[in-house]
């Protein structure tokens, strides 16, 4: 059975699918890939069904060797890749053959690459899905240089394309889009508008659960203290110290503090794609 | 009932108290809405999850249009967690509701305590119970390591920490019963509607 032996991590690689569904009442989270689109998109270039186990590279740095022949592409954030040696090219389908070694250098912008294997990732899947949820400490463990992924059995489905186009990762400052609630009416006209009208930076407390930003805080119109409640992916929390968090894949199911907008699910692939520095500016949806 | 908006993936319908969501959840849990992913209980709240290109306007129409019954009074379960009172809260727990230490641990596992929903960490149970003395406010600051096992109380709830985590609640004891293991099924002990009183050892 063909199988993907890691050598290198860089600071965070993981196994993840479309997520895990239908525990939300158990408190468990969705978790999945953080960027859904470029996810998909790898599954999609070797042929897999959709949620199919791939690899989430954070910031690059991912060296494996192909145990057998396998079949690979590589999305995300874009970073120079190369197979042997020689320059490889981004969403793509790539052939490697036995002892093969894939390296994925460090995204010029972006975040998070995905590298999916025709077959898929054959871990075993927890509660339904083979995602790492980091918060909640399920699913397979981080990939560590020397673990062995074995690959699953290939679909019927051949690959039809050699090469997708992807939209431009944004270089500069990141637009998302927000609809405010549900607790904009928790804080001041003020703070709706400087959400709204400020450059907010992704700061380095950023990982798959969520990122803290930096920027002019966002003063509460209501003291007190708000009911736990569920969260989305997405949404916009302000604890009580005034940074806002930006929740992501691994989010937790339910929150205690005042959700003042929730980034549309379009724009959660480039929230995810965010890393530490980028400038942030929240528009209204519509 | 309020029904807010979150981004274009999900409604938070807003009710007037925990039993009215219990309410509204079953009711969702009975008869499933299409186009409604998840649903996730709270105390005053219930979040929907919808999937990709469902009409958020429609699904809130037909969530206003559910018939409300009271939730079944039917427990999905019993239990019985043996604990021991040695919380590093319990002298602040017992300032904040007027009783002495040993009268908080006999109204606490003299109570009956029913998971209204679960959230937080996999595993752990929001539980109300039915003594109004025990309701104390969250700790002024929260601890960076609560140890796995610790019960908790806080905001008229109960809850066990299912594994080392950072929590803000008052503790009150701990018990060694694992209230989430991936080698059951299902792996949480305290799922919604389950019933739990709390022995002293």
């Amino acid at each position: 059975m063909a199988a993907l032996e890691v050598l290198e991590t860089g600071v965070l690689t993981t196994v993840q699918d479309a997520g895990r569904f239908g525990h939300a009442r158990y408190g468990v989270g969705r978790s999945g890939a953080a960027d859904t689109v470029s996810y998909a998109l790898a599954n999609r270039l070797v042929a897999n069904p959709p949620g199919a186990a791939a690899l989430e590279v954070t910031l690059g740095g991912l060296r494996l060797r192909a145990r057998g022949e396998v079949t690979v592409a590589v999305t995300g954030a874009p970073a120079p890749l190369r197979v042997d040696g020689r320059a490889a090219a981004m969403n793509s389908v790539l052939h490697l053959g036995e002892g093969s070694e894939l390296r994925m250098g460090t995204p010029e912008h972006g975040l998070r690459g995905y590298l999916a294997v025709r077959g898929g990732l054959d871990v075993p899947p927890v509660l339904g899905s083979r995602s790492t949820d980091t918060l909640a400490g399920l699913g397979p463990a981080r990939v560590v240089p020397g673990s062995v992924l074995a690959v699953g059995e290939p679909p019927p489905e051949l690959p039809v394309v050699d090469l997708a186009p992807d939209a431009a990762f944004p270089a500069g400052e990141v637009d998302l889009r927000v609809v405010l609630g549900p607790r904009d009416d928790w804080f001041t006209a003020d703070a709706v508008h400087t959400l709204l009208n400020s450059v907010y930076v992704v700061s380095d407390r950023a990982d798959r659960v969520g990122a803290r930003l930096l920027g002019p805080p966002l003063p509460r119109a209501r003291a007190g203290e708000l009911p736990s409640e569920g969260m989305v992916p997405g949404a916009l929390q302000v604890p009580h110290d005034g940074d806002p968090v930006l929740f992501l894949a691994d989010h937790p199911v339910t929150g205690g503090y005042p959700v003042i907008a929730v980034v549309v699910s379009a724009d959660l692939r480039w929230a995810a794609q965010a890393r530490p520095g980028t400038r942030l500016r929240f528009r209204r949806a519509g | 009932m309020r029904i807010l908006e979150c981004g274009d993936a999900g409604l938070l319908v807003e009710v007037g108290g925990l039993d009215e969501a219990m309410t509204v959840h079953a009711a969702l849990t009975a008869e499933p809405l299409p186009g409604v992913e998840e649903v996730v209980p709270a105390a005053r709240t219930v979040l929907l999850r919808l999937a990709p290109g469902h009409d958020p306007a429609r699904i809130a129409a037909a969530v206003r249009e559910l018939p409300l019954r009271s939730a079944a009074t039917r427990p999905a379960g019993e239990v019985e967690i043996p604990v021991c009172y040695d919380g590093a809260d319990l002298s602040d727990i017992a300032a904040a509701t007027g009783l002495s230490e040993t009268e908080v641990v006999a109204a606490h596992s003299a109570a009956t305590w029913t998971v209204a929903f679960c959230g937080f960490a996999p595993g752990f149970g929001y539980l109300v119970g039915d003594d109004p003395r025990l309701h104390v406010p969250r700790r002024a600051e929260s601890r960076t390591r609560v140890p796995a096992g610790s019960v908790a109380l806080a905001g008229g709830f109960t809850g066990i920490y299912p594994r080392s985590s950072p929590g803000g609640w008052q503790l009150l004891g701990r018990t060694d019963t694992a209230v989430w293991d991936l080698d059951r099924d299902p792996p949480g002990l305290l799922r919604p509607g389950v019933r739990v009183r709390f022995v002293p050892v």
